[in-house]
C-alpha cells in the first residue's frame, strides 16, 4: 500500500507541476500578448488611475486631466477642443486614442522609461504617479486664424516654419469635440461617435494630414522647380503658351483655363507662366522634362513618402511609369498625382527656406511630471530639393504670382508674400478643389518664417471656386498671424 | 493501565511532540496573514479599515483555539498541517476583505446601496470549521471507529450528493444544481459527502481489498478483476455520471470519481484499475462532451477563452487577464483590478492571488497546497491500518485533485469547473468541509505518530490490520 501512496504522491506532484508550469507560461511568458487583448480593461484602468499629463501649447494645456470621483479616476478635458482636434486627437474609453494622445501615450501615460525614477521617487512618497507633458509646435494666433477662415466650409489648413519643419497651424473643418469622445460615460461616447461617423462632412478625417487631393496648379510649383534644376530654364526663359495643346500620342487637347493663349504668338517667359498658370506651358515644360524628373523632384519634396509627426500622414502620390499624355497632365497637378495640404505646405517650405525641405514635426518638446524638459526637437533636413540659387528664382517667381498674378488676395502690406493658386479639377460633375500655398517673407536670406498651404475640399461648398478667391485670403490670415505676433 | 505497571527500569523514550514549533508555525501563519490583511487596508483606504483590529482579533482567536485544541486532543500529530491550513484560510480572508472594500467603493461612487462585507460570514463559517476541526477531535478519539459506520457514510453521502435534486430545498446557482437551501441558509452537501464518501471507500476497500486484488481474469495480457468485483467501480462510475448529468457539476463528478480510482489503486495495488478508470473516465467525459451543451459549452470555452468575450467565455478570459495583468511579482494587494473578474471572492479567487500576488505568491500558495497534501500522504504511510491508510490518502488527494481542477480550471490548463478552493474560496460548505477533513488527518496523524501504547483500541481493530 505505501508504495501506491508513494506513486499517487509522485502523480499528484506531477499534477503541481502542470500547474506550475502552466501558470509561468501565462503569467510570464504570454503575459504581454494576454494583457494586451483588447478585452483588458486594466490597461485603461491602470492609465486612468494616473493623471495624465498634459498636453501644452507655450504654458497654456489644450488637454488636461482633472480628478472625478468616478472608477475612471480622472477625466480628460481639452480647451478649445475642435480647434486643435486634428493634433490631440481623443482619449476614449471606448475607442482607444488618437492623435498625440495615442502618439505620445507613453509620455503622457507615465509608463515611459525614462520616468522609471520618478515612478519610484513617487511611490515612496506616496504621490500619485504623474505622466509627463508635451509640447506641441502649433502656435494658437496660426491655428485660430486657420480654423475661423475655413469656418463653416470643408478643408484643411497646414502651416509650417520653413527653417525648421515645425508645423505652426493644422486644421480641419468641419472638425469634432474630443471631449464628448473622451467622456467616462461609454453610451454618450458612443452615441456621439456613431453621430460622427455617420456624418456625411466627416469630421473625424483630420484632413491636414490625412486627406489627399489633387493638387492642380499649385503643382506647378514642382514642376518648376524641376524646370530650374534641369539648367535648361529661367525665370525669362521664353516657353510656349499656346491656347490649346494637342497631347502627343492621343487624341485630346489640353485647354488653358482662360481659353486664350498665354502670351503674344501662344509664347510667354516661364515666370509669366506660372504668374498666370499657364497650363500648357507647363504642360509643355512637363514633356520637356519628362516623367523622371517630375517624379525625382516631387520625391525630393517628400512625394511618395510618408511622414510621422508623429502622427501618420498620408502618403502623397506622384505616379510612375506615366506615358507621354499622363506626363503632360500630373505637371499640372491633374491625372493620378495627389496630396496632403502638408506636402504642399512642404513644397511652400523648401522653396522658403533656399531649397532645404525640413522634416516637418509637431512635438517641440517632452516634459517630466515636474515640467523638466525630457527631450527637446531636434529640426532635420528632409532633402535638398533644390539649389538656393534656384530656389531663391522661384520664390521670386512666386512673389510674382501674388503681386502681379493669379495669387493677388494673399498679398499682405508691408511684406513679401510668394505664393501660388491651384483649382483642381476632380470626378466630372464634382467641383474643384480651390488650393493656395503661400511663403512668405519671401525676402529673407535666412528663409521664410511661415509656409502654408490651403485647401477647399470642393470648394468647400462655394458657388464660384478659385484658389484666389477662396483659398489665398485664408492663407493670408495665417501668415499674417505667424508674421505679426 | 497504571503508570507502576509501565515503568520498565530503563528509561522510557519519549516521543517528541514538537507542539512548540507548532506554535511557532501557528504565528508565523498569523503573522503572514495579518500582514497580508494589514498591507489590502493601507493599499486601499491608507488607514486600517474601522473592522481589521476586531477581525484579526478573532483570527487570532481561532488559531489559538486549533493550537490548544490539537495540543491537548492530539498532542503527536504532525505539527505542519494545521498552521499550513490556517495560512490559506487568514490570505483567503484578506482576500475577500480586499474585494469587499472594492465593492463597498464601487458602491459609494455610484450612490448604490453599500453592500455589507463577506469577510464577516467567512470568518463566521471559519470559526465553526475550526471549532468542528476540535470537534472531531473530541468525538472520534480513534479514526477506526469510524470504520464501523462504512454504510451509514455510503447512505448520507450519496442521500448529500444527491440533495441538491430534491423538490423545494434544491437551488441552481450558475447553472449547476449543487445547493441546498433550507430555512434560509444555503448549503453545498457535495463538499461534505465527499468526506463522508471518502470515509465509505475507505471501509469498504479495507474489507474487500484482498478480493479485488487477488481475484482476477486475464485479458490481453492485463490483468483484469473478475465482472462482480467491478460492481462498486461501476457504480461509483454511475453515481458520479448522474451528478454530471442532473446536476451539472462538473468538478463534483470528476473529483468522486478520481478519488474513488486512486483508493482502489492503493488498496488493491493493481495497475489495472488505473487502466479500467481511465478507460471509464475517458468514454464517461466524450459520452458527456457528445450528449450535454453545457460539457460541450465548457470545453469550447476552454480551447477558446477570447472568442466569444462578451458572453459564454468572460469569466474566464477576464480571470485570464487577471493572471496576466499581475505577471511575475503582481500588483501587490490592494492594487490590481481582481473585483473585474465575476465571482473574484469564490471561484475565481485564485485569479485574484495571481493579479495581486503575482506568479511568485501563487507558486508559494500552491506550493503550501503540496505540502498539506504531502503532509496527509505521509500521514496514509505512516498509518498503522489500511483503514487509516485509505481514509487519509482518500482526503489528501481529494484535496489535491480538487486543487488542481480549480486552479488549473480558472488558469485554463483543464477545461473550467465548477470547485471551490480549498480554504481560500468563499463558501461556508466548503471551509467547514475541509476543516472537517483536516481533523480526521490529524486525529489519524495523531494515532499513527502515538507511541504504541498496547492495548488501547486494538480490540476494536479489524483483524486486516496487519496485513499491509
Amino acid at each position: 500500500m505505501i508504495r501506491s501512496v508513494r506513486r499517487l504522491a509522485v502523480v499528484l506532484s506531477l499534477l503541481l507541476v502542470a500547474m506550475l508550469a502552466n501558470l509561468t507560461y501565462l503569467q510570464y511568458f504570454s503575459a504581454a500578448e494576454v494583457r494586451a487583448k483588447p478585452g483588458n480593461s486594466r490597461v485603461l484602468l491602470e492609465e486612468y488611475s494616473r493623471q495624465r499629463g498634459p498636453i501644452l501649447l507655450g504654458s497654456t494645456a489644450i488637454a488636461s486631466s482633472i480628478p472625478t470621483a468616478d472608477q475612471l479616476k480622472f477625466l480628460r478635458q481639452y480647451t478649445s477642443g475642435p480647434l486643435y482636434a486634428p493634433a490631440t486627437g481623443f482619449y476614449s474609453v471606448v475607442y482607444g486614442a488618437t492623435g498625440i494622445e495615442r502618439t505620445e501615450n507613453s509620455v503622457l501615460s507615465g509608463s515611459d522609461d525614462r520616468f522609471f525614477v520618478d515612478r519610484v521617487q513617487q511611490l515612496f512618497a506616496n504621490r500619485g504617479v504623474k505622466g509627463g507633458a508635451v509640447r506641441l509646435t502649433l502656435d494658437p494666433a496660426a491655428q485660430k486664424a486657420a480654423y475661423d477662415g475655413l469656418a463653416g466650409r470643408t478643408g484643411a489648413v497646414v502651416a509650417i516654419d520653413p527653417r525648421t519643419g515645425a508645423i505652426l497651424a493644422m486644421v480641419s473643418s468641419p472638425s469634432f469635440d474630443p471631449n464628448l469622445l473622451s467622456s467616462h460615460d461609454p453610451a454618450t461616447i458612443r452615441k456621439t461617435y456613431d453621430a460622427y461617423s455617420a456624418d456625411p462632412a466627416q469630421p473625424l478625417l483630420n484632413r491636414p494630414i490625412a486627406m489627399t487631393l489633387p493638387p492642380g496648379s499649385t503643382f506647378k510649383l514642382v514642376t518648376a522647380a524641376a524646370a530650374l534644376e534641369s539648367g535648361r530654364y529661367t525665370a525669362t526663359t521664353i516657353v510656349p503658351g499656346p491656347a490649346s495643346l494637342p497631347l502627343p500620342t492621343s487624341t485630346k487637347v489640353l485647354n488653358n483655363w482662360s481659353g486664350a493663349a498665354c502670351g503674344p504668338g501662344g509664347k510667354t517667359t516661364f515666370e509669366n507662366a506660372l504668374a498666370i498658370s499657364c497650363n500648357t506651358a507647363f504642360a509643355s515644360i512637363g514633356l520637356d522634362l519628362g516623367a523622371d524628373a517630375l517624379l525625382a523632384q516631387a520625391e525630393k519634396f517628400g512625394f511618395n513618402d510618408s511622414f510621422d509627426i508623429p502622427l501618420r500622414a498620408a502618403t502623397s502620390r506622384f505616379p510612375t511609369d506615366l506615358d507621354r499624355p499622363q506626363t503632360a497632365m500630373a505637371a499640372i497637378g491633374q491625372f493620378d498625382v495627389t496630396a496632403t495640404a502638408l506636402q504642399m505646405a512642404m513644397v511652400g517650405a523648401g522653396i522658403g527656406n533656399n531649397g532645404q525641405v525640413m522634416s516637418p514635426y509637431l512635438v517641440a518638446q517632452t516634459l517630466s511630471p515636474e515640467l523638466e524638459v525630457l527631450k527637446n526637437a531636434e529640426p532635420t533636413s528632409y532633402s535638398q530639393a533644390m539649389s538656393p540659387a534656384n530656389a531663391a528664382t522661384l520664390l521670386g517667381m512666386m512673389v510674382t504670382v501674388v503681386e502681379q498674378g493669379t495669387g493677388s488676395n494673399g498679398r499682405i502690406p508691408g511684406y513679401t508674400v510668394g505664393g501660388k493658386t491651384g483649382t483642381a479639377q476632380t470626378a466630372p460633375g464634382q467641383p474643384p478643389h480651390a488650393w493656395f500655398v503661400g511663403v512668405a517673407p519671401a525676402n529673407r536670406p535666412g528663409g521664410a518664417s511661415v509656409a502654408v498651404a490651403v485647401v477647399l475640399q470642393n470648394g468647400g461648398g462655394a458657388t464660384e471656386i478659385s484658389g484666389n478667391k477662396l483659398a489665398a485670403p485664408i492663407a493670408k490670415t495665417v501668415m499674417e498671424a505667424v508674421l505679426k505676433p | 493501565m497504571t503508570a507502576a505497571t509501565s515503568a520498565p527500569a530503563v528509561p522510557t523514550y519519549r516521543q517528541p511532540t514538537r507542539r512548540w514549533a507548532e506554535a511557532g508555525l501557528f504565528l508565523g501563519a498569523f503573522l503572514v496573514g495579518a500582514a497580508a490583511y494589514i498591507q489590502v487596508d493601507l493599499a486601499i483606504l491608507g488607514h486600517l479599515a474601522s473592522d481589521t483590529v476586531p477581525v484579526l482579533s478573532a483570527v487570532a482567536a481561532l488559531l489559538l483555539v486549533a493550537h490548544l485544541g490539537v495540543r491537548i486532543l492530539a498532542r503527536y500529530s504532525d505539527v505542519i498541517l494545521v498552521p499550513a491550513v490556517a495560512t490559506l484560510n487568514i490570505l483567503g480572508l484578506a482576500m475577500i476583505h480586499r474585494l469587499d472594500l472594492a465593492e463597498i467603493q464601487r458602491a459609494q461612487r455610484n450612490g448604490g446601496e453599500v453592500p455589507s462585507p463577506d469577510v464577516y460570514s467567512q470568518l463566521t463559517w471559519t470559526a465553526l470549521g475550526v471549532v468542528l476541526c476540535v470537534t472531531v477531535l473530541v468525538v472520534v478519539r480513534d479514526h477506526r471507529t469510524l470504520q464501523r459506520y462504512t454504510y451509514t457514510a455510503m447512505f448520507v453521502g450519496l442521500v448529500l450528493l444527491l440533495l441538491p435534486l430534491a423538490p423545494f430545498i434544491g437551488a441552481k446557482v450558475n447553472g449547476a444544481i449543487l445547493w441546498v437551501r433550507f430555512a434560509g441558509l444555503s448549503f453545498q452537501p457535495s463538499e461534505l459527502a465527499k468526506i463522508l464518501l471518502t470515509i465509505f471507500f475507505a471501509g469498504y476497500l479495507t474489507v474487500t481489498r484482498n478480493s479485488l486484488a487477488l481475484v482476477r481474469t486475464k485479458v490481453m495480457g492485463l490483468e483484469f478483476p473478475r465482472g462482480r468485483d467491478l460492481g462498486p467501480l461501476l457504480v461509483a462510475w454511475f453515481v458520479s455520471l448522474a451528478v454530471l448529468v442532473f446536476e451539472r457539476d462538473l468538478g463534483t463528478s470528476l473529483l468522486f470519481f478520481g478519488l474513488f480510482v486512486s483508493l482502489l489503486y492503493i488498496a488493491t495495488q493493481r495497475r489495472s484499475w488505473l487502466v479500467l478508470g481511465a478507460v471509464l473516465f475517458i468514454s464517461g467525459a466524450v459520452l458527456a462532451y457528445l450528449a450535454f451543451g453545457h460539457v460541450r459549452l465548457r470545453v469550447d470555452v476552454w480551447l477558446h477563452p477570447f472568442a466569444d468575450e462578451a458572453d459564454t467565455s468572460y469569466q474566464i478570459a477576464q480571470s485570464l487577464y487577471g493572471f496576466a495583468s499581475g505577471g511575475m511579482f503582481g500588483s501587490g494587494l490592494g492594487q490590481g483590478f481582481p473585483q473585474l473578474v465575476p465571482y473574484a471572492k469564490s471561484d475565481f479567487i485564485i485569479a485574484a492571488f495571481g493579479e495581486e500576488l503575482g506568479l511568485i505568491g501563487l507558486m508559494a500558495m500552491l506550493v503550501l497546497y503540496g505540502v498539506v497534501v504531502e503532509r496527509g500522504l505521509r500521514t496514509a504511510v505512516a498509518c498503522r491500518d489500511v483503514f487509516g491508510t485509505l481514509l487519509a490518502a482518500g482526503l489528501s488527494i481529494s484535496l489535491g485533485l480538487q486543487v488542481f481542477v480549480v486552479v488549473g480550471g480558472v488558469s485554463r490548463l483543464v477545461p473550467l469547473t465548477g470547485l471551490t478552493t480549498p480554504f481560500l474560496a468563499q463558501g461556508g460548505s466548503s471551509l467547514v468541509a475541509n476543516w472537517i477533513a483536516v481533523g480526521l488527518l490529524i486525529r489519524i496523524s495523531d494515532t499513527a505518530r502515538r507511541p504504541d501504547q498496547s492495548g488501547v483500541g486494538l480490540e476494536d481493530a479489524p483483524t486486516q490490520v496487519v496485513a499491509r
